[in-house]
């Protein structure tokens, strides 16, 4: 049987560990090299790694902890952030990255993810969906730390990645981001009703019961949590920690 | 010295970081002769079947890969690196290597089936037979998957290790001193670190 995933989604700025909330207001949470250490004696299973600054702040890809962290990743990992070129690509995964999720380049460049999945093969091209509700309740997908409105609805955003050759989607809920608040269920279940691709559900997990109902409920293909991996709880101290492989088995049997 | 074949379709850095996790020694390479010389190979491979072959022939290292299956060097495939061992693959038209006698075919289940392929993420990897390459890893290890093709033997005995996903293909094949896995082992913690050991101890 195939196990489902559940993975870590950290979140890196200016080569520190951060957390944020409705991704705003980052907190530093500790060292990237240090956390990945952390979670291969847990075992976690796959890791993903976003650098939140990386476009926004035009500071580019931080290849040199990105280095530092890869050779201690004994697990499968994917990286965003700040990636605009194929040669980017090339470069990250000679690293040893073995996905690379593409987030504002996939809505400016849509040409960059078929090349990329032309040369590299589409399961290592991941697109990443911040999404935030509207005011009138409708969703869009947004770039650039959640500011820039590309007015794009998350579904037809899925459909259009995966003809463009997408071999994942990481759907991030900005509303929920570091909230403890449970997933977004109904915009999971909105976007893996309409594509075949296999959905990372992400954005306010609290406990392995909502990361369940991701799973149950929203269909995901696989879950991610942010807060859960590197607090204590809500309001609480730093604690780099992740659900062990029973419980693990236990939230999804 | 095992030599890590460096022909631009691989994930070099995690395997060499793997085989000095676990205290052995290794180089990239893509010259023929320090592939010739190499007293272990490590082939690994991630894209697509003909870009990979086209490659290696470019770069000279198929007759050297064969001439050193040959001699008795031991020769572990590692993803697309095991298909590429076999005849030939569904995915492209170009011969492989064909050093486990086999074809590489799709993924293809019935149009009910709620699979996904790639088959992406953590299966349960059994040996089918005892073999140093499968030490401590006989029941219940689990490796990391992403592969839409997968490898079918010719002879049943070349069949290392299975899976399940729809039904059970062969996750590892071996014949003599050449083997493969269709997993990746260097992202597959305290497992992939049993099995790396294993090949540094053959």
């Amino acid at each position: 049987m195939l196990a489902t995933r559940l993975m870590p989604c950290l979140l890196m700025s200016n080569g520190a560990l951060v957390k944020t909330v409705r991704f705003k207001s980052p907190v530093y949470v500790g060292d990237p090299v240090n956390a990945v250490r952390i979670f291969n004696q847990k075992e976690v299973d796959e890791l993903v790694l976003l650098d939140i600054e990386a476009t926004t702040h035009h500071r580019g890809i931080d290849y040199e902890t990105l280095e530092k962290v890869v050779s201690e990743c004994f697990m499968p990992i994917c990286y965003g952030g700040g990636v605009n070129t194929l040669e980017d690509m090339r470069r990250l995964f000679s690293l040893g990255i073995e996905k690379i999720s593409l987030g504002a380049a996939a809505f400016e460049n849509p040409d960059l993810i078929s090349q990329a999945s032309a040369e590299f093969g589409n399961q290592a091209i991941v697109v990443t969906l911040d999404v935030k509700k509207g005011l009138l309740g409708g969703y869009s997908v947004r770039t650039h730390q959640g500011k820039k409105d590309t007015r794009v609805n998350p579904v037809e955003a899925a459909q259009e990645m995966a003809k463009l050759g997408a071999g994942e989607i990481l759907l991030y809920s900005i509303d929920r981001d570091g909230t403890w608040s449970g997933f977004d269920l109904k915009l999971i279940r909105e976007v893996t009703s309409a594509v075949g691709l296999p959905v990372i559900a992400c954005g306010g997990a609290r406990s392995l019961h909502d990361v369940r109902l991701a799973v149950s409920e929203g269909e995901a293909s696989a879950v991610a949590i942010g807060s859960m991996a590197v607090f204590q709880g809500k309001d609480l101290g730093v604690l780099i920690k992740f659900p062990t492989r029973k419980d693990q088995e236990a939230a999804f049997a | 010295m095992i030599v890590v074949v460096d022909y631009g379709a691989g994930n070099i850095g995690s395997v060499l970081n793997m085989i000095r996790k676990v205290g052995g020694q290794a180089v990239a390479s893509s010259q023929p002769d320090v592939l010739r010389s190499a007293e272990k190979i490590l082939l690994p491979g991630v894209g697509s079947f003909d870009n990979a072959m086209h490659k290696l022939d470019q770069l000279g290292l198929v007759q050297p890969l064969r001439d050193c299956a040959g001699a008795g060097v031991p020769i572990f495939g590692i993803c697309l690196g095991m298909q590429l061992l076999a005849h030939g693959s569904e995915e492209g038209t170009l011969p492989g290597l064909g050093l486990v006698p086999g074809r590489v075919r799709r993924f293809s289940f019935n149009a009910s089936s709620a699979l996904k392929i790639p088959h992406m993420g953590w299966n349960q990897v059994m040996a089918y037979k005892k073999h140093p390459l499968a030490e401590g890893l006989e029941t219940g290890a689990r490796f990391y998957f992403v592969h839409s093709y997968h490898y079918e033997c010719e002879d049943p005995a070349d069949e290392l290790f299975k899976t399940h996903y729809g039904y059970d293909f062969a996750s590892g094949v071996q014949r003599g001193n050449v083997m493969g896995v269709q997993f990746h082992p260097e992202k597959s913690h305290r497992f992939g670190m049993q099995l790396f050991k294993n090949f540094i101890g053959l």
